[in-house]
């Protein structure tokens, strides 16, 4: 089957971005494709790589870049939720004159239309954090 | 291809961002032309409450933004009845038309949609 995973948590604060990368996890082990992984409100955070998180926690944003980089996930990163939150990319952080940007590497910052897209093309759209 | 939405809305108006990003998500599906359905439980019904004056705290009107959505062709609003009453509102309160639903229609309407998205 094909699943979306859409996240809508940050990590530490809730157990439930952790709990979306387990499942991509298992989804991939059990055969099924992912479409796109969909950060959305406080889920942006997840693509943050100036979290730095104690060595005996997990490290969320590098676990996703992991997953991706093995399974050519699509991570989208929803650019109006990341942007007020102070997730930027190189683009952002340009436009708003900010003097460093911070969205991890193998995340991409795109609009509400990767979501609704991803809906149209699932078999499964499962939410995280909502 | 077009797939019908649900968008399941849990929380009251203005004490977290899902409501606004809900209704951002519902806009979106509706832009994409996909049938888009919202559902209102438990606290989510005060985000329907007439005469809401947000702006002493900062906020823009959640209701005034809800009421545009039969211009998106969005009108089907669902209710969760009991959420209603135990709240002490009644449909009169609220700024728009909406279908109540008792508890055990709650399910099929899950069902009856090929998306859902909770808030």
């Amino acid at each position: 089957m094909i699943f979306s995973i859409v996240i809508q948590s940050a990590p530490y604060s809730r157990q439930a971005a952790e709990s979306a990368l387990r499942f991509a996890q298992a989804l991939l082990d059990a055969g099924h494709s992912i479409h796109r992984v969909f950060f959305y409100a406080d889920g942006v955070q997840c693509g943050n790589n100036l979290a730095s998180p104690p060595q005996d926690e997990i490290n969320l944003p590098q676990h996703w870049q992991q997953l991706a980089s093995e399974h050519q996930l699509d991570l989208v990163v929803c650019i109006a939720a990341a942007v007020k939150r102070g997730v930027l990319d190189q683009n952002e952080a340009g436009r708003y004159e900010k003097s460093g940007h911070n969205l991890a590497d193998g995340f991409e910052l795109s609009g509400l239309g990767q979501l609704a897209e991803a809906t149209l093309v699932s078999d499964r759209v499962i939410t995280f954090g909502g | 291809m077009s797939k019908s939405v649900l968008i399941v809305n849990r929380k009251a108006p203005y004490g977290s961002s899902a409501p606004r990003e809900a209704l951002d998500v519902a806009l979106t599906c509706g832009v994409f032309e996909q049938p888009v359905s919202l559902l209102f439980l438990g606290d989510a019904v005060f985000q329907l409450l007439k005469a809401q004056q947000p702006d002493a705290i900062g906020q823009k009107n959640l209701a005034s933004n809800l009421s545009a959505l039969p211009m998106y062709d969005i009108d089907q609003l669902f209710v969760c009845a009991e959420s209603l009453a135990n709240n002490g509102l009644d449909p009169d309160d609220l700024i728009l038309p909406v279908t109540l639903l008792e508890k055990d229609s709650v399910a099929p309407l899950f069902a009856n949609h090929d998306v859902v998205l909770t808030f």
